[in-house]
């Protein structure tokens, strides 16, 4: 595909403000090797820790969720307004509200990443089979223990398709956060090399945003399969 | 002994409207006694058991259970369910030892009753495998093996047979009548098959449906151990016969 690209570019003479050859994109990107690195790591570093309070947020707001009809009823409506509201739109705002830093990147990158995983969770909660119920009921298990050894373990496969969902929103959320408000990071190597008409660097840096997506999710799909083999196989009733 | 006095449960239906499920039913099941429940569906068999598992609660009269009325599910009851739900995350031998897990009385006698319960079933060597590597008449030996682990004095078993092919419901209907005389214990078991239940049962509690009430309880007489071969045998066709005519008696007229 890469070699079509090239020969296209070449026979067509396409300007490389439009579309910049592989060769060139490649040539462009390794000269500044060291800074895209820095870029890279950056911007790995707000998805990341985007991902995780998505996480560490979605575990325990789903279980609320799912704990009674009145808290749900009262949380629903404001998860609903959290992603109707345009990202891009709110970014500017968080960096006045928490200055001019990593956080508001990251909570960009939060709202863009925790919707999908608190619904994928809130269903894997809620599809537990009745009977494995009536049986925590019948061995005499608390609310909690039913919570931690059934509701839980049998939502795994459930969550792991919402961080699948998570982690690739993670990478758009953190550059949305990146052209807003940054001095690092691939989103704003793409805003400033563009800005200098530096359009191949610009490409290399969107591959290499596909790259970290790509790389991420399938760190995302190694960890269940290393760590719940079982989930992987599950029987996942439909949605 | 499980003793039902009176007992009547409804249920709020959708619209608000009351639906009795079960009405006025007294039943007496004697110690290490093996009664089945037969009866149209929807004629609150399942219910019925339920009651007895302290799953729910009675809407008038009472469930006891050796004198004690039953108020929340008991620690001597063993429970199967159609469905072997078998936690997916767990090993045949975990999902076994669930039950006591649960109940805190997790020790090495209760795994040794474990592994003892899978070896009675024809399980052994199969501690470690997922359910997932289990075929279905296996995760359901499984399932009655995790009702026996704390050796309850009671077992009620929902249909546990319903979702199997028919050659290995009769092979698992055998593996129950074995256990049943290793290891005697009151056993009601929910079934809508009725050679099934005559096969198993001292006696067979028909009921009839909405809302359901005890129509006649038919005593089987065929002498034990019991084998398929006794369908042939003029005790199972008249308790077969009977049944058939206390469940479709008034259609069969109707159509007549």
């Amino acid at each position: 595909m890469l070699a079509l690209w090239e020969l296209a570019c070449r026979l067509f003479a396409i300007p490389a403000y439009l579309v910049p050859r592989p060769t060139a994109i490649f040539a462009d990107t390794a000269a500044l090797a060291g800074p895209v690195a820095i870029h890279t790591l950056a911007t790995t570093k707000t998805v990341l820790l985007g991902f995780a309070t998505s996480l560490i947020v979605s575990l325990p707001l789903a279980v609320l969720l799912t704990a009674s009809p009145l808290i749900a009823n009262s949380i629903y409506p404001l998860l609903v307004l959290t992603q109707s509201i345009p990202k891009v739109a709110l970014a500017p705002i968080l960096v006045v509200i928490f200055g001019s830093n990593e956080l508001p990147r990251v909570v960009v990158t939060f709202l863009v990443a925790f919707f999908p995983l608190v619904l994928s969770i809130v269903a894997g909660i809620t599809a537990v089979p009745p009977e494995l119920i009536e049986l925590g009921r019948a061995c005499r298990a608390s609310r909690w223990r039913e919570l931690w050894r059934i509701r839980l373990p049998y939502a795994v496969p459930f969550v792991f398709s919402g961080l699948k969902a998570a982690i690739t929103l993670s990478v758009v959320g953190a550059v949305v956060g990146e052209f807003v408000n940054a001095d690092q990071g691939l989103g704003y190597l793409i805003v400033t090399s563009t800005a200098f008409f530096k359009v191949p660097l610009a490409w290399g840096a969107l591959l290499l945003l596909s790259l970290l997506g790509i790389v991420l999710f399938q760190a995302v799909v190694i960890v269940e399969q290393v760590f719940f083999p079982w989930s992987v196989s599950a029987d996942k009733p439909t949605l | 002994m499980i003793v039902l006095d009176g007992v009547t449960k409804r249920f709020v239906a959708r619209g608000g409207d009351e639906v009795a499920a079960l009405e006025d039913v007294s039943l007496e099941v004697g110690a290490n006694e093996f009664v089945c429940l037969v009866g149209p569906s929807g004629c609150g068999k399942s219910t019925l058991l339920r009651l007895v598992a302290g799953l729910l609660a009675p809407s008038r009269g009472t469930v006891t259970i050796d004198g004690s009325v039953v108020a929340e599910p008991r620690a001597d009851t063993g429970i199967v369910f159609q469905a072997p739900t078998l936690l997916p995350w767990a090993t045949v031998l975990d999902n076994v030892l669930f039950p006591v897990d649960m109940m805190g009385r997790l020790d090495a006698a209760a795994r040794a009753r474990a592994r003892d319960l899978l070896e009675l079933v024809g399980l052994a060597g199969f501690e470690g495998k997922y359910p997932r590597e289990l075929s279905g008449g296996m995760q359901q030996r499984a399932g009655i093996c995790r009702a026996l682990v704390h050796d309850p004095t009671t077992l009620l078993m929902d249909e546990p047979f319903g979702a199997l092919d028919a050659l290995t419901r009769e092979e698992l209907t055998i593996e129950v009548m074995r256990i049943w005389t290793e290891r005697p214990k009151t056993i009601l078991f929910v079934t809508h098959s009725i050679p099934e239940a005559v096969l198993l049962a001292d006696r067979v509690v028909v009921l009839s449906a909405r809302p359901g009430r005890i129509a006649e309880i038919v005593k089987v007489e065929l002498p034990r151990p019991r084998d398929f071969d006794m369908e042939a045998r003029h005790e199972f066709q008249s308790a077969t016969h009977r049944i058939r005519e206390l469940i479709f008696g008034g259609r069969r007229a109707r159509t007549a």
